[in-house]
């Protein structure tokens, strides 16, 4: 592979060929801001909050979507970069709800923590402001238009991780909006509520209804689980406050799937909670499924199947289990099928 | 009677709004009547250029050209000139500076200086006959390329030749050629670039209306040269007469061989369709007009990739304006020496300027670059209308800037314009005069352009809003002294920061009339004075009660009904309720209404 050596800030570093300005930045631990970049999306060079300065180049390039070149100088923070970042901020700011302090993203949210960084009060370009519609006629979405940036980011999700594209920019100017075609809600468009557009955003535009007034990031432990919901394996993080599961957040490391997910895993897990969920063995007695003992129930499902096997033989017997299920859950059912009962007659709800 | 004459009647879409169109049927009506079918023949021309005194119509080869022309004029036409070669001279046009009626074409100010390349057949020949443009060595160049050139051979001609894209940044078109022609692919695109949204700019559809054989010709060569079989004329619906004459063009170069298989018995198969675009500024920048082409939103992307290594659906592709297309087959035709003997030494060939707003002669003028501005507003131009002072002029359109009357020896040429803070942009010249308030004109272009703006970028999106809204307060008289500083840093940041061109060129118009105009913005910021007298917030208009004859024409004509006085008592304006239109001024025989 080619390396490049570059300056950044007075700093020389070699990067590999290929690496843009952004990555060759954060590989050195130098932080640049950004919105609408995602490393799991192309990038757009949309937000220009990630402008630098480059000697020899012309305006202010931005880091995203520049690529290194031999012997490149950089410089990440000097006056005129910082001005213009704070210049960009103020006019994001400047169209900005600003009602943070009951906003869902409060905590956790890009735009909120790069104006305490720049000093941003959206006072400078103060006027206008957008007004319009909440989307929230779904149960898991909620849409907030007038917190969108418009950096594109769920666009590219809804796109590139989903492959819908239910999303995209309308209108030009200051009444660019983003949204699905028409601008009608989301639950009347061909929407998945698969949420990948959620876990991007970077502001609160874009939420997760059940969260809603549930707690604040600082209050919420994180906890990586598996999902149970099918045999995948994507992971993400349990939000967690005073021991009850509020919601569900992408891992944007998890191995399997990054931040997608689908509407099961992201927003199903309320039924962790739910009253018809089955806690005890139930055992049909005169027609009726009446609760039982677990001691009870094994030994009346071991004595049947050794009625029917010595009826009938082994293969009289056959099992089903499910993607619900752990990978070690449905290893051990096999494993009982084959080693215990004696046929191979091993099916599973995922296999197609 | 001389024998075998023409009648060029303007057909473009400037004569056909001011009345063209009946004129030709009246004139064919009126030679038939005459018995003149056999030596008289009409054409139909595109825009001969002279837009502002249409409809016009040039007689040949008498070479005289008629103004203003209506229908109860043909007939005089007819019996005077054609038949008796006797001009008409009230319809003859007046010298500016003499005053006397000029009868040979030629002799026009506004022609004379011209010199046309690119314009030589538009108001000369019929359009939708690809006789007239053969029979003007139309498609001479093409089959010299297929029979004597090699591609390369064409390309570095056209290197040669200097010629630069003539859709605003000026890129060298060989250069540009090359990179595409170097890209391996198994398939190439090119594309006319006629979205032509530049408000105030007409060329592009002039050339197409008038004479678009000359355009496929040129897109044939490139093709040739960069090894491309398929092409793209992107034009915008709004010119329903050029996307009528182009695809009769195509068809008809088709029927003829030009266009499709096996061109010209060579083996080069090239093939050419025109598609409508929806009329968004911003999709005449080139990613956002591929975007468009492939039925997406037309929002610029990032470059690079630039178009050459991945363009329409991620193929090579070359685009260019319309112009520099139709430059191509006279480079070929002469040579590359020959076309470089005109312009600057960076900037050659001609240029093709629409000249509007407060100048006597409106139109379509070419010339070589390097002209000056005062050669071309006060000799091609006429100067100002109605003896007014001139004040600036803007150049490039929304992306341009307004220059003062100081800088109007400049030569126009790419560099010298972008070093005074305009641009050649497309071509647009809109002529202001004193009457003219700049500041409004800098929110006018800020206006267009935020509108305009795709909103994929915050400055852009955001930016120009702001700008517009401070320049806004500014002409309501609520600007303060520190908003030229916030509006001078915000244009700076929009210009550095943006993704395409729209949003670095915005600001243009306002840096160039802080730089050139600044104390207008003063005088309304500090004074609350708009010395122009256009923003009318900070306009009063009263009545003078000594010099109030009290005739009630003011109140009469008033459309507020806000001013009020009898016979005996003078006329007086209610300030609350004028909403200062100016009327009563213009309607007071006796100059007693004053504006301060
Ligand atoms: C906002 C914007 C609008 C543009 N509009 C046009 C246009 O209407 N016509 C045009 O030829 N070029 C336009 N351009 C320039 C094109 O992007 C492109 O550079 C040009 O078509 C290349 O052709 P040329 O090299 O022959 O000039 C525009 C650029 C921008 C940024
Ligand atoms: S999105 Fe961010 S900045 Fe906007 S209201 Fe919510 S927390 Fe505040
Ligand atoms: S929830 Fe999924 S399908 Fe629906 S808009 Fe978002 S990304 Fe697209
Ligand atoms: S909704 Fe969020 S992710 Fe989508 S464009 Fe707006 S800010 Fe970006
Ligand atoms: S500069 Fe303006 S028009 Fe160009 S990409 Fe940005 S927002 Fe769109
Ligand atoms: S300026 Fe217009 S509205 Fe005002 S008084 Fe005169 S005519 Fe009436």
């Amino acid at each position: 592979m080619e390396w490049f050596t570059i300056t950044i800030d007075g700093r020389e570093v070699s990067v590999p060929k290929g690496t843009t300005v952004l990555e060759a930045c954060r590989m050195n631990n130098i932080p640049i801001p950004t919105l609408c970049h995602d490393p799991e999306l192309t990038p757009s060079g949309a937000c220009r909050l990630c402008v630098v300065q480059i000697e020899g180049m012309r305006n202010l390039p931005p880091s995203c979507v520049t690529q290194v070149a031999q012997g490149m100088k950089i410089e990440t923070q000097n006056p005129k970069v910082r001005a213009a970042r704070k210049t960009i901020l103020e006019l994001l700011v400047a169209n900005h709800p600003l009602d943070c302090m009951t906003c869902e993203k409060m905590g956790n949210c890009s735009l909120a923590e790069y104006a305490y960084e720049y000093g941003v009060k959206g006072d400078v370009f103060a006027g206008e402001k957008r007004d319009l519609p909440v989307d929230d006629a779904n149960p898991f979405i909620i849409r907030d238009p007038n917190k969108c940036i418009l950096c594109g980011k769920c666009i590219k999700a809804c796109t590139e991780i989903q492959g819908k594209s239910r999303l995209d920019f309308s209108f030009r100017g200051f009444n660019t909006q983003v949204g699905p075609a028409y601008n009608i809600p989301l639950n009347e468009s061909d929407c998945d509520f698969c949420g990948s557009c959620v876990s991007v955003c970077p502001v609160g535009a874009l939420t997760e209804k059940q969260m809603a007034g549930k707690g604040r990031p600082w209050e919420v432990t994180k906890v990586q689980t598996t999902c149970p919901f099918c045999g995948v394996g994507c992971n993400f993080d349990l939000n967690v406050k005073d021991g009850k599961v509020i919601g569900v957040t992408s891992n944007p490391q998890a191995p399997v799937n990054g931040k997608a997910l689908c509407v099961k895993g992201r927003f199903g897990m309320d039924m962790i909670y739910s009253s018809r969920r089955i806690t005890t063995p139930l055992i049909r007695k005169d027609g009726v499924l009446v609760p039982a003992e677990w001691d009870e129930a094994l030994d009346l499902v071991a004595s049947k199947f050794r009625e029917i096997k010595d009826a009938y033989g082994a293969n009289a017997l056959a099992s089903l289990s499910s993607a619900h299920c752990t990978n070690e859950e449905n290893y051990l059912m096999q494993k009982f099928m084959r080693a215990v009962i004696g046929t191979n007659n091993v099916d599973h709800c995922a296999r197609t | 009677m001389a024998e075998n004459q023409k009648i060029l009647v303007c057909a473009g879409t400037g004569c056909a709004s001011s009345g063209a169109l009946p004129i030709i049927d009246i004139l064919k009506e009126e030679i038939k009547r005459q018995g003149l079918e056999e030596t008289v023949t009409i054409v139909g021309t595109g825009c001969q250029g002279f837009c502002e005194k249409g409809p016009t119509i040039v007689i040949e080869p008498q070479h005289v050209l008629y103004t203003r022309v209506q229908g109860e004029d043909i007939a005089e036409i007819v019996a005077s000139d054609v038949m008796k070669g006797e001009r008409v001279e009230r319809l003859l046009l007046l010298d500016t500076e003499t005053q006397k009626p000029v009868t040979k074409m030629s002799d026009i100010r506004f022609f004379a200086k011209q010199h046309r390349i690119v314009l030589k057949n538009c108001g000369v020949i019929d359009p939708q006959r690809i006789q007239d443009y053969t029979a003007r060595d139309g498609y001479k160049a093409l089959e010299k390329v297929l029979k004597e050139m090699k591609p390369n051979e064409v390309i570095e001609e056209v290197k040669k030749s200097g010629l630069r894209g003539r859709g605003g940044a000026g890129f060298p078109t060989g250069l540009k050629w090359s990179f595409c022609q170097q890209t391996p692919s198994d398939k190439k695109y090119i594309i006319c670039n006629a979205d032509e949204g530049d408000p105030g700019a007409f060329m592009d559809r002039s050339v197409l209306e008038g004479d678009p054989h000359s355009v496929i010709e040129g897109m044939l060569i490139g093709a040739f040269a960069m090894g491309v079989d398929e092409g793209y004329v992107y034009c915008r619906a709004e010119y329903p007469l050029a996307i009528k004459h182009l695809s009769i063009a195509i068809k008809q170069a088709e029927e003829a061989g030009f266009l499709g298989d096996n061109i010209l018995n060579s083996g080069f198969n090239f093939r050419l369709k025109v598609f409508a675009g929806a009329g968004a500024f911003v999709c005449g920048e080139e990613t956002a007009l591929m975007a468009s082409i492939e039925g997406k939103r037309g929002m610029p992307r990032v470059r690079p990739p630039f178009p050459a290594v991945s363009g329409l659906w991620g193929k090579p592709t070359n685009i260019n304006n319309v112009e520099t297309w139709s430059n191509i087959p006279h480079i070929i035709r002469h040579g590359a020496e020959w076309y470089a003997q005109f312009g600057t030494e960076k900037s050659k060939g001609t240029k093709i300027f629409a000249l509007t707003g407060k100048v006597n002669n409106t139109g379509l003028v070419e010339v070589p670059m390097g002209t000056t501005l005062r050669e071309i507003i006060f000799d091609i131009g006429g100067g100002i209308q109605n003896g007014k002072a001139f004040k600036a002029v803007q150049i490039g359109g929304p992306s341009g800037g307004c220059l003062p009357e100081n800088m109007l020896d400049l030569s126009v040429d790419y560099e010298t314009l972008t070093n005074a803070g305009a641009m050649v942009g497309s071509g647009g010249l809109v002529i202001m005069d004193e009457t003219t308030c700049m500041v409004d004109i800098a929110r006018f272009f800020v206006n267009f352009s935020q509108k305009e703006s795709c909103g994929k970028c915050t400055p852009c999106r955001e930016g120009n809003k702001r700008m517009y809204d401070i320049l806004d307060k500014i002409t309501k008289g609520e600007g303060k002294i520190e908003d030229l500083d916030t509006l001078e840093n915000l244009a700076l940041t929009i210009k550095e920061t943006s993704l395409c061109g729209l949003g670095q060129n915005a600001p243009n118009p306002v840096l160039a009339t802080l730089k050139y105009f600044r104390h207008e913005f003063e005088a309304h910021i500090l004074e609350h004075k708009c010395p122009a007298h256009v923003c009318s917030a900070l306009l009063s208009y009263a009545i003078d009660a000594d010099k109030c004859k009290k005739c009630g024409l003011c109140a009469k004509n008033c459309p507020a009904n806000c001013i009020k006085g009898d016979k005996n008592t003078p006329y007086v304006i209610n300030q609350d309720e004028c909403i200062k239109c100016g009327t009563c001024l213009d309607k007071c025989k006796f100059g007693a209404v004053t504006r301060s």
